[in-house]
């Protein structure tokens, strides 16, 4: 019987890619999924194909987050998105291999992709605590008054994530939006969601509390436009919208007045990001306090 | 009124931490360029335990030759070191706040026998404030730009630090974080009763693969400080100290391109109005004057407490008091550990003798003091007036003294009466008056109904013979930095 073994390589697993809400991985309640290639046309996946209602559901996970990610102190983030940029280096090999099929760069192109990820993991990691610092302080007003303005997060972020930096962009657009304590729902990039949904992966792994980061894969322009009229969704990041898509995204963002941050023509991802993406989506709150008046004899304080 | 002594519902067994978790070496030798080597004179000191009098081991003991040879190796790595780019120093730091981490109740058990303070304050208090303090900085290497001192500021060189024995690794954090987040390289010496946590740390540098040179410990007596603030190859001197001995470091870097920063002594005012919540500030004064047996610059020392809540105020805390534990530091309930050493012992003693002398009224609870190592009991002096020896100097140890005041002003005026000006307290359920007092208050950190709070990003420093230069938060940055 042994003799009519046939030899053969050992067949691999195939993974199923699924959408990432709440913490949890479920398929699409739509029940869709699209086929998903390499650059070069050969099938890698099929991804889920994220409906109206994922999107929905999606949203509500991000809100429920956002009271316990926006309360938890800054360096509390700031070792959290430390452990992302550590759970991630150990995954190294696979999204080498991910990011390599997805763009279709070499090993070597796409391992300075991911490590240059890792790197902006641990650069907004060190932002959490020092952002308030550098963009909140407090203000000489012309009275006896104690006023103090600080940043604070603006709630759930829509986030449309590029569509040709699939991870090195995605994470370039994430990150800071967390990082800050708003929770997000990311729309991966149409034709190279893998990345994204793998690194929800580490996500779930990393200490980062289930519905801090929701994500999305499928039809960028159907997920979007449900999330940019969605009265619970406070901003919206346009990274991965086209020309048209981000007019007609924005003009639904003006419905509750979502603050915008319009597509950027990034040339290079590699380059050290500035705080602008973080700035987006901060709100300012000035708190006044009298000091006392140190009036006649000083007395009424 | 009588304090009932606390008796049995307030009796624990022992709890100790286990001291097998730390691996004491019997001997340690200076770090330098990388690598642990004897003293150029051969020279060797003993570090003991202050709670028992046992020799934990015997370190190597610096001198001039030292000092040279450890500034040579800064000045070789510095090229190198501040080359790097910010976010590789970002990964080095890193890396160190989390074997920090790792390591941190070795290092807590480790401290508590060599300082003498209780296990909880360095479990719970020392060691993550100095990973917290690695993790804050380690984020600003690569973000120096943001810092608010000019586009594209430049590192000083060679730094030499002089710190204490109150804290040792948290002032070692304090000292080496932002140095090397700036991107200059480090001769530390560390006190010479307590030298082995930074002799840990050494360890730590070398897991992190700290390209050598970059942290150089020496760990030595003050002839050994003395030297490396003078050399002629530091471009930065940090020393937190007494300020007798800050003064001496002013005068020793004076006519020099050397940029400097005295963190020295305090004797801040925790000042209490009658409208207070007095159980909170009972908690705080005790906290403010008894936290590391009271050796802590910016200790809450002065009480000044509003006349018409003085009696309640001092019943409450004479109470307090008589249920804290004094006695073996590694035991997990203790509260007042160890004085760290016989001579400070003996300054503390001589202080409280001279109150006494000069009458203010002396109070201890009921305390037993072990027979071995060295121990002071709580102490409050009450009937203090400002003209009081006890009430002007920095006693360094756990002895409170008890001042009134009638009128806000009278009680600004009283805080501000010192020649020091590190920290202050402020004890009302009135915000308005909290920031009016603040305003007036002549010291560097200002706590409202709290006390003795840390955190990496916020600036801690004094005014006047506090000394001057603030570390911690983005404000500690410049002291690193070249910012004309």
């Amino acid at each position: 019987m042994s003799d009519k073994t046939v030899k053969t390589e050992r067949l691999s697993v195939f993974k199923t890619y699924k959408l990432y809400i709440g913490g949890k991985f479920p398929r699409s309640e739509s029940g869709r999924v699209y086929e998903v290639s390499d650059s070069t046309g050969n099938w890698l996946a099929n991804a889920p194909q994220a409906s109206r209602k994922d999107a929905r559901d999606a949203v509500v996970a991000a809100r429920k987050a956002f009271g316990g990610w926006s309360g938890a102190t800054a360096y509390n983030r700031g070792q959290v998105l430390y452990r992302v940029a550590e759970m991630l280096e150990g995954r190294r090999e696979q999204f080498v291999n991910e990011v390599a099929a997805a763009e279709g760069l070499s090993k070597a192109k796409a391992a300075a992709v991911v490590d240059a990820t890792v790197d902006r993991w641990v650069w907004y990691a060190g932002w959490t605590d020092k952002i308030v610092q550098v963009v909140g302080g407090a203000n000489p007003v012309a009275g006896p008054f104690f006023n103090l303005s600080t940043p604070e997060p603006t709630g759930v972020v829509a986030v449309v994530a590029p569509q040709e930096s699939s991870f090195l962009g995605l994470v370039s657009v994430v990150a800071p939006v967390i990082a800050t304590g708003n929770t997000a729902v990311v729309v991966a990039s149409e034709k190279a969601p893998l990345p994204a949904l793998s690194l929800a992966e580490v996500l779930a792994t990393s200490d980062v509390p289930g519905g801090v980061v929701n994500v999305l894969s499928g039809r960028t322009a159907q997920i979007a436009a449900p999330l940019a009229a969605h009265q619970d969704v406070n901003a919206i990041d346009l990274a991965g919208a086209d020309e048209a898509l981000a007019k007609e995204l924005e003009i639904a963002a003006a419905d509750n007045l979502k603050r915008v941050l319009r597509p950027q023509p990034v040339d290079d991802w590699f380059a050290t990001p500035g705080i602008d993406r973080m700035t987006a989506f901060l709100e300012t709150k000035t708190v006044w306090h009298t000091t006392g008046a140190l009036g006649a004899a000083g007395s009424s304080y | 009124m009588t304090i009932e002594k606390r008796s049995s519902a307030f009796e624990y067994a022992p709890a100790p931490e286990s001291r097998a978790i730390v691996d004491i070496a019997p001997s340690y030798g200076l770090f330098i360029d990388g690598e642990f080597t004897e003293a150029v004179e051969g020279k060797v000191f003993k570090t003991v335990s202050p709670s028992t009098e046992e020799v934990l081991s015997e370190v190597a003991r610096a001198g001039q030759a030292d000092v040279d040879r450890a500034v040579k190796a800064a000045r070789k790595a510095f090229g190198t070191w501040s080359a790097l780019p910010g976010s590789e120093r970002a990964k080095y730091l890193f890396r160190i706040a989390r074997l920090i981490q790792e390591r941190s109740r070795e290092l807590a058990v480790l401290e508590t026998l060599d300082n003498g303070k209780p296990i909880r304050e360095t479990r719970d208090t020392d060691l993550p404030l100095v990973a917290a303090h690695f993790f804050y900085y380690a984020g600003w290497a690569d973000k120096l730009e943001y810092a608010g001192f000019g586009p594209d500021p430049r590192p000083l060189g060679v730094a030499g630090q002089v710190i204490p024995w109150n804290f040792p690794l948290l002032m070692l954090a304090w000292k080496v974080a932002p140095a090397l987040a700036a991107g200059n390289t480090v001769v530390l010496k560390p006190a010479e009763t307590t030298p082995l946590s930074a002799l840990f740390f050494a360890d730590i540098c070398r897991q992190a693969g700290l390209p050598k040179g970059v942290v150089n410990i020496l760990p030595g007596y003050g002839d050994a400080g003395a030297a490396l603030v003078a050399h002629p190859d530091v471009d930065k001197v940090a020393f937190t100290g007494s300020t007798a001995v800050g003064k001496q470091i002013a005068r020793t870097v004076a006519g020099t391109k050397k940029k400097l920063t005295l963190e020295l002594g305090g004797k801040g005012a925790n000042i209490v109005f009658d409208d207070a919540p007095l159980d909170q500030a009972v908690e705080g004064i005790v906290n403010g004057i008894f936290f590391n047996q009271g050796q802590v610059c910016c200790a809450g020392s002065r009480l000044l407490v509003q006349e018409s809540v003085h009696d309640e105020l001092l019943d409450a805390l004479k109470r307090r008091l008589s249920t804290l534990r004094l006695g073996d530091p590694l035991d997990k309930n203790t509260d007042i550990g160890a004085i760290n050493s016989a001579e400070q012992l003996a300054r503390i003693t001589a202080l409280a003798e001279q109150g006494e002398a000069e009458g203010a009224e002396r109070w201890s609870p009921e305390c037993e003091l072990p027979e071995s190592g060295y121990w002071f009991a709580p102490t409050v002096f009450t009937n203090v007036t400002q003209a009081h020896t006890i009430a002007r100097e920095e006693i360094f140890g756990p002895v409170l003294s008890v001042l009134t005041f009638r009128t806000p002003d009278e009680a600004v005026a009283k805080a501000n009466n010192t020649p020091y000006g590190l920290s202050a307290g402020i004890w009302t359920e009135k915000g308005s008056r909290i920031l009016a007092v603040a305003n007036k208050l002549r010291a560097g950190v200002v706590w409202s109904n709290t006390f003795n709070k840390f955190d990496p990003t916020s600036p801690f420093g004094g005014y006047k013979e506090s000394g001057f230069g603030r570390e911690g938060g983005r404000h500690g940055l410049e002291a690193y930095l070249d910012v004309r």
